[in-house]
C-alpha cells in the first residue's frame, strides 16, 4: 500500500548515501576488493554448493534435476541491538504459541474466554482431535520453529509467518556461513560475527531434553525423511549427519513391543525421539491418511501412550495456520499478560464479510494468501498481478472467502546483492531458527536471509526465483 | 552405533553399481582396442561384449547390428539401458544420497563429482576420437571414489558392506566374461599351429585390464588353460574369482566377529571358497569349464540374496 510512494528501506545505505553502522566494517573490506576477484568468488561459491550437494528438487518441474538456490556473496548484517530486540520478540511469541497449543488441546481456556471464536479451531483442518488431552514430553509442542520476519524501516520489524510445523532452511544458514568462511577468511577477522555452526549441537541437546518418560539413558534420536525425492532431503541428511542421528524413512520403522523401532543390520532397535520431517497427514496411515507410504502405521498410538517423542508434536499446525496468525497478538496477551513485542502484519480474514468487502475493493494493493498454502503457491500479489489474474482471484475469493486472508503489500527492506555491474538493492526477508527446550529457548544468531533476485520483486521464495544470503549478527 | 539395514543395503549397492560401471568401461575399452587393431573381428567382439553384460535382447530391440557406435552409445550413455555407465553412476549416486550420513564428506563429494562430470561428457553422442579420453575419465573417477573410501572411511561394518558389494560384483563380472568366452579356453580348440595371438584371448585379458599382468606372470606364449587359471584360481590377480571370494569371506568374517553372530551367508561363502581352493585348472577343464562357471555364477547370486536377508537390507 505504501510501497509505491516511497523508496524501500535499504539496510546497508542510508538515504544520504552513507553506509549504516552495521555495514561499516563490511563496506571497508568490500571497497578493498577487486570486482573481478569477487566475480570469480561468486562462481566459486556455486561450484562449492554443487559438490557438497546442497540442492533442492522443485515440485512439479518436469526434469527431476536438482537445482541450486542461488547464493549471493554480500552478507545481510544485523547489529547486536537489532538482534537483541528480535530475539526478545520471537521468544515471547513462541512461549505464547506453546501455551496456546497446550491450552487448545486441553481446557481451551482461550475459547471459553471468548478471545478466539470456537469455529476457528473446530473447523480447522490443522486441528488434530487425536491430540486432545495429550501432553507431549517436556510439554514442548514446537521444538523447532522458523519465524519469518520482514523489515520495512529502521525500527519496523514484523512477523510474517510462524512456521511451527516442519520449517526448513537451516542447512542453508549453515552452508552459507561455511561457504563465506571458505571464500573470504580475511573478512571474518575484519568483522566480528557471531558463529552459527553449533546449531546441530543445540538441536541435539534440545531434542534430548524431551525424552519419553521411560527413557533414562542417552536417548536414541532419528530423523524421519520422506526420502531422496523430497525437496528438503539434503537438509534431512545433513542434520542427521551433524547430530549423529539416524536418517530413517517410514519403511525403516515399525511398531515393535509398544515402541517405535528401526530395522538395523542386527534386528529392530527402539527409537526414543523422532525428528520427523513428514507432515501430520502422512505420519500414520492407520490414524491419518491411509494412502501414506511415508509414515509408520500405529505411530500415533505409541505417541499417545508416551513411548516416543515426535518433533514437532502432531497438531502444531493449528498455531501457524494463516487464519490463526491474525489472532497471535491476542494469544500473546492472553498467555503472557504482555503486549506483543513484535507486531503482526495487518491481516484481513476474508471469512468476515466486512473484511472481504475491503479486500475486494482494494485487491490490486493487497497480497492474498491461501490459509493452507505455502512456498509462495496459491498467492496473489496485487500490485504485480495482471488484470486477468485479479479477475480470477476475485472470483475465487467470492466463491470461497474462508480459505483466504489478505495483507497490505509490505515494502520489504532491501540489501544489495553483487551483480555484474556492482551492488544493486534487492528485497529480503529473514527466517531465524528457534529451538525450544522445556525451560529455555535458543535462537541461532542470524538465520536464513532470502532475497528476491529479480529487481523490484517482493517474492523471495526459492521456488519462485529467490536466492539466499549469509546472515550476520555482529558481536557487541 | 547401530547401522540401518537400508543403509547397509544402500552402501552395498552403491559399490556394486560403481564396480559395474568401471567394468563396463573396461569392456568397451577392450572392444575399442580390438576394433582398432583387428578390424576384421570387430563386430563379433562388440557382440560378445553386449552379451557379457547380459543385454543382447535389449540391444537388438534398439539397434540393427553390432556397430561400434551403437554399442558404445548403448554401453556408456543410454539412460534406458540400466547397465550403461551413466545409468549405473546415477544409481550409485542415488544410493549415496540415501546413505549420505554413512559416508565421509570426501566419499560423497567423490561420488557426486563423478556423477556430475560423467553426466556432462555423456550428455551428447560420443565422437570416436573422444572415446579413449572418456574411458580414461571413467577409470579415473572410479579410482578417485575408491581412493576417498580407502583413505577416509572407518573400518567398521559399513566398510564391510561396501567391500562385499564391490567383490561380489567383480566376481560376477569376471564370471560373465568367462561364461561368454569359455569355449575359446577349451583344450579342444587349441590345434597345433593355431595362431598364437588369439584375438579372443586378448579380449578376455583386456576386459579385466590384465594383459600385461598376465604376460608378466606367464612368460612366453599365451595359453588357454593358463588364462583360465589366471582368471579363476590365481589369488594374486585382483579380479580373479578366488581373489574376490577371499575378500568376501574376509568381510563376512569381520561382520561375524563384529556382531558376534554367524550368519548363513558366511557358510555359503565358505562353500564357494572351498570350490575354488586346492583345485587344479586341468581338473576343472576336464570336468567341464562351462558348468563350473555357471555353478559359480548361481552360487554367487544366491550368496548376494542371502546377505541381503541376513543383514535386513529390506523389510
Amino acid at each position: 500500500m505504501n510501497g509505491e510512494t516511497r523508496l524501500p528501506f535499504d539496510e546497508m545505505m542510508a538515504d544520504a548515501g552513507d553506509v549504516r553502522r552495521a555495514y561499516a566494517g563490511y563496506r571497508v573490506w568490500f571497497d578493498g576488493q577487486a570486482p573481478r576477484q569477487l566475480r570469480r568468488k561468486s562462481a566459486e561459491a556455486e561450484s562449492l554448493f554443487r559438490s557438497v550437494g546442497v540442492t533442492f528438487n522443485v515440485y512439479g518441474s518436469d526434469d527431476a534435476d536438482e537445482r541450486l538456490i542461488p547464493f549471493d556473496i554480500v552478507p545481510r548484517i544485523l547489529s547486536a541491538a537489532e538482534w537483541e530486540r528480535l530475539t526478545r520478540g520471537i521468544e515471547q511469541r513462541i512461549r505464547a504459541i506453546n501455551a496456546f497449543l497446550h491450552d487448545i488441546y486441553h481446557r481451551q481456556e482461550i475459547i471459553r474466554a471468548g478471545r478466539i471464536p470456537e469455529r476457528m479451531i473446530a473447523e480447522n483442518a490443522a486441528f488434530l482431535p487425536q491430540m486432545i488431552g495429550v501432553s507431549p514430553p517436556g510439554n514442548v509442542y514446537t521444538h523447532i520453529v522458523g519465524t519469518d520476519i520482514i523489515r520495512t524501516d529502521e525500527d519496523d520489524f514484523y512477523v510474517l509467518e510462524d512456521n511451527a510445523r516442519t520449517p526448513s532452511g537451516v542447512s542453508y544458514m549453515l552452508q552459507n556461513r561455511e561457504t563465506m568462511l571458505q571464500m573470504f577468511p580475511d573478512l571474518f577477522s575484519a568483522v566480528r560475527v557471531r558463529p552459527v555452526s553449533d546449531y546441530p549441537k543445540h538441536l541435539r541437546r534440545c531434542l534430548a531434553e524431551c525424552p519419553p518418560e521411560h527413557c533414562t539413558g542417552r536417548p536414541v534420536i532419528a530423523v524421519l525423511t520422506p526420502g531422496i525425492h523430497n525437496s528438503a532431503y539434503f537438509e534431512h541428511a545433513f542434520l542427521a549427519d551433524q547430530m549423529g542421528a539416524e536418517l530413517v524413512e517410514g519403511q525403516d520403522l515399525r511398531v515393535d513391543d509398544g515402541r517405535i523401532a528401526m530395522r538395523t543390520t542386527r534386528g529392530y532397535m527402539p527409537v526414543d525421539i523422532l525428528y520427523r520431517r513428514v507432515d501430520d497427514d502422512f505420519l500414520d496411515p492407520l490414524n491419518f491418511r491411509s494412502d501414506s507410504v511415508l509414515g509408520v502405521g500405529g505411530i500415533m498410538d505409541v505417541y499417545r501412550a508416551g513411548r516416543v517423542t515426535l518433533v514437532n508434536a502432531p497438531g502444531t499446525g493449528i498455531a501457524d495456520d494463516k487464519a490463526i496468525y491474525s489472532y497471535i497478538p491476542e494469544i500473546i496477551r492472553f498467555y503472557t499478560g504482555e503486549a506483543p513485542l513484535l507486531p503482526n502484519v495487518p491481516t484481513w480474514r476474508c471469512s468476515e464479510p466486512d473484511a472481504l468487502a475491503h479486500v475486494l475493493d482494494n485487491l490490486k494493493d493487497l497480497v492474498v494468501k491461501e490459509i493452507h498454502g505455502s512456498g509462495g503457491y496459491g498467492m496473489l500479489v496485487g500490485p504485480a498481478a495482471t488484470r486477468r489474474q485479479l479477475a480470477t482471484f476475485r472470483k475465487q475469493l467470492i466463491a470461497q472467502p474462508e480459505i483466504y486472508i489478505a495483507q497490505p503489500t509490505m515494502c520489504l527492506s532491501t540489501v544489495p546483492i553483487f551483480t555484474r555491474r556492482g551492488l544493486a538493492p534487492r528485497h529480503i526477508d529473514l527466517r531465524p531458527f528457534v529451538l525450544v527446550a522445556p525451560h529455555r529457548i535458543h535462537i541461532s544468531p542470524g538465520g536464513l536471509t532470502r532475497v528476491a533476485l529479480k529487481k523490484g520483486s517482493l517474492v523471495v521464495n526459492s521456488s519462485q526465483g529467490g536466492g539466499t544470503k549469509d546472515t550476520w549478527v555482529l558481536e557487541e | 552405533m547401530p547401522l540401518l539395514g537400508k543403509t547397509a543395503g544402500g552402501l552395498y549397492w552403491m559399490f556394486r553399481y560403481l564396480e559395474r560401471s568401471e567394468n563396463t568401461a573396461r569392456l568397451v575399452g577392450a572392444g575399442l582396442r580390438i576394433a582398432l587393431t583387428r578390424w576384421s573381428s570387430g563386430a563379433d567382439e562388440w557382440s560378445s561384449i553386449v552379451s557379457t553384460v547380459g543385454a543382447r535382447d535389449e540391444f537388438l530391440a534398439r539397434h540393427r547390428g553390432f556397430d561400434s557406435t551403437f554399442v558404445v552409445d548403448f554401453m556408456l550413455r543410454d539412460r534406458s539401458h540400466p547397465s550403461s555407465v551413466i545409468s549405473l553412476v546415477e544409481a550409485a549416486r542415488n544410493n549415496a544420497r540415501v546413505v549420505r550420513t554413512a559416508l565421509t564428506r570426501e566419499v560423497w563429494e567423490a561420488v557426486n563429482e563423478t556423477w556430475m562430470s560423467l553426466k556432462d561428457v555423456l550428455d551428447s553422442p560420443i565422437r570416436p576420437r573422444d572415446l579413449p579420453m572418456i574411458l580414461g575419465q571413467i577409470r579415473r573417477q572410479s579410482a578417485y571414489v575408491r581412493g576417498a573410501m580407502h583413505g577416509t572411511m572407518l573400518r567398521n561394518d559399513l566398510f564391510d558392506f561396501a567391500r562385499t558389494g564391490t567383490f561380489l560384483e567383480r566376481a560376477d563380472n569376471t564370471a560373465r566374461i568367462l561364461d561368454v568366452k569359455y569355449y575359446v579356453l577349451l583344450p579342444s580348440v587349441v590345434h597345433v599351429g593355431a595362431p598364437i595371438d588369439n584375438v579372443q584371448w586378448e579380449t578376455i585379458l583386456r576386459s579385466v585390464s590384465a594383459e600385461h599382468a598376465y604376460e608378466w606372470l606367464n612368460e612366453g606364449d599365451p595359453d588357454p588353460s593358463r588364462i583360465a587359471h589366471f582368471l579363476i584360481l590365481d589369488r594374486r590377480m585382483p579380479r580373479s574369482m578366488a581373489f574376490c571370494c577371499d575378500k568376501i569371506l574376509d568381510n563376512l568374517r569381520h561382520l561375524e566377529a563384529d556382531y558376534g553372530t554367524r550368519m548363513p551367508s558366511l557358510d555359503m561363502a565358505e562353500g564357494i571358497s572351498a570350490q575354488l581352493s586346492n583345485r587344479d585348472i586341468g581338473e576343472i577343464l576336464e570336468d567341464g569349464l562351462h558348468p563350473f562357471i555357471q555353478t559359480l555364477i548361481s552360487r554367487m547370486n544366491a550368496l548376494g540374496c542371502q546377505i541381503e536377508k541376513d543383514y535386513r537390507f529390506t523389510a
